[in-house]
């Protein structure tokens, strides 16, 4: 697998992050809406974005992989689809530092 | 007796016994359509047949019968569960399993050889006392054993692996195995007997939803109409269930094993390790089955990678240091519906006519009986759900009431 951040390194040095998906705003959406986002998954045969992590440097990337034939298509940075910092306060307030 | 042998074999109508008949084209409409041909599609249709009088079944399989993870599990029986809910339902199943051979009159080779669990650490001892207790409580016979009588049962193993000692093991005396395939062929024999029709080489490709009820299905073959379905497809639960549009917390992982040479008879029971993410344990042909974890990430494919092959090895051999030498003959993948919960999913859906028999993750051939048996009674009642397969509902994932089954898998935790 092709590291962003360190180049190509065997797959035994990454961990599986979970597929990628938008988070809906956890203050606003209902208890179904979170328990979709926290379980469900569409499991698809096919290409899909995932989250990785490189262990050695605790580096968090997304790959696009082919979940049949395993072909690894692209790893990009995170900033490609992460332009903003969010905030996970409770309640609206700004408790993370920017 | 010569020469009925003889005539036997003079007859021309050559009486061979059919255990399958040869495949009719596709009915236009069925009471009940099972999609998949593994053993809980078969036994969830036998179980129908037999008990509740619905025969006009079809089971639709797309590839052979007990082609997919009924023939690539490692065949182990057991019911040492850490929840109650866990542990009631697969003791039910461990029960109706003893008597599969008498029912089929058909050996399935059951073998009750008890199964051994190992803890290397103190945190694992107290778990296993636990699940120890809950297995008494539901009238299992499970216990805790020391390392004297580890020794005793299994004098081959290595008592002291590398960093990890063994501390005590938990003792399932119900853990047993049986033949895989058998267990389908029965199933599927029998159900035959009594009309349901068992298509295979028949793929489902879409469904016709009308008014929230499944009406029609359409196959590679044609198209059938149903009065109700159910989906017992394991690995490929996901792949259905998008068809519908129905959300579910599945994610498919392969699993791998492998065999190695045969050996002369050394090894009883079955032996497991969580701390060596490692299972063992010797067939009737003597040949060593060794398993462990999924992968460490999702696929729909039954590849084979030396990382793995690898890791599962060095275990084994940690555990059975003779192993070294040895051969292996075969290895092979099976693809798993696992659950975020280890647990299955089973009943309703939110369509009205269609039952959900997935989530089977890596524990599901132990189940297979009590899964068809409950899954015919959810079906021929038209819906009521038993008391033993309420927990597992697909809805529990939308109110945060999982079944925790940390005993799930001997080792992937």
């Amino acid at each position: 697998m092709h590291c962003p951040l360190n180049g190509p390194r065997n797959i035994s040095e990454f961990t599986y992050g979970g597929e990628y998906k938008p988070m809906p705003d956890p203050r606003q959406c209902s208890d179904s809406e979170w328990a979709d986002y926290v379980f469900n998954s569409d499991n698809r045969a096919g290409l899909v974005t995932e989250w990785w992590m490189h262990n050695a440097s605790s580096y968090w990337f997304l790959a696009e992989r082919h979940t049949v034939t395993d072909e690894i298509i692209r790893t990009f940075d995170p900033k490609e689809i992460f332009t903003q910092r969010i905030d996970f306060g409770a309640d609206g307030s700004k408790e993370t530092t920017a | 007796m010569p020469f009925s042998l003889l005539k036997y074999g003079l007859s021309s109508e050559y009486p061979a016994e059919v255990d399958l008949p040869a495949p009719k084209e596709l009915k236009p409409s069925y009471d009940v359509v099972i999609i998949g041909g593994g053993g809980h599609a078969l036994a969830t249709a036998y179980y129908l047949s037999k008990y509740h009088g619905v025969t006009n079944i079809a089971v639709l399989e797309k590839a052979y019968l007990g082609g997919g993870n009924t023939a690539r599990n490692t065949a182990v029986i057991r019911s040492n569960y850490l929840t109650s809910e866990g542990v009631r339902f697969y003791a039910e199943s461990v029960k109706l399993f003893r008597d599969l051979s008498n029912e089929f009159d058909f050996n399935i080779m059951y073998s009750e050889r008890g199964q051994l669990t190992l803890a290397h650490t103190d945190a694992t001892v107290r778990a296993f006392r636990q699940r120890a207790e809950v297995n008494k409580h539901f009238g299992g016979r499970t216990e805790m054993i020391d390392r004297q009588q580890i020794r005793e049962l299994v004098p081959t193993l290595n008592l002291d692996p590398g960093h990890l000692p063994v501390l005590a093991g938990l003792w399932h005396i119900d853990g047993a195995t049986a033949r895989h395939d058998a267990v389908a062929w029965g199933y599927a024999k029998q159900a035959a007997k009594r009309g349901v029709e068992i298509h295979q080489l028949t793929e489902v490709q879409d469904f016709v939803v009308e008014n929230n009820h499944v009406t029609a299905i359409r196959t590679n073959r044609g198209t059938v109409r149903c009065g109700c379905a159910v989906q017992a497809v394991a690995g490929s639960s996901s792949l259905l269930l998008n068809k519908l549009g129905i959300r579910a917390p599945i994610h498919t992982y392969p699993l791998q094993a492998m065999v190695t040479q045969p050996f002369k008879p050394f090894l009883d029971p079955l032996v497991s390790s969580s701390a060596l993410h490692c299972y063992v344990q010797q067939t009737s042909r003597g040949e060593i089955v060794i398993g462990g974890g999924s992968d460490p990430y999702p696929l729909y494919n039954t590849r084979s990678t030396l990382d793995l092959k690898e890791s599962l090895l060095a275990h084994a051999i940690e555990m059975f240091p003779f192993m070294a030498n040895a051969k292996l003959m075969r290895q092979w993948a099976g693809i798993t519906d696992m659950t975020p919960d280890y647990s299955p999913i089973m009943g309703l859906s939110p369509l009205d006519n269609y039952y959900l028999d997935a989530g089977w993750g890596t524990w599901g051939f132990k189940a297979t009986p009590i899964c068809g048996k409950t899954m015919a009674e959810l079906i021929a009642s038209g819906g009521k759900v038993p008391e033993l397969i309420a927990p597992f509902s697909l809805a529990r994932f939308s109110t945060f009431q999982q079944v925790n089954e940390m005993g799930a898998t001997a080792a992937s935790h």
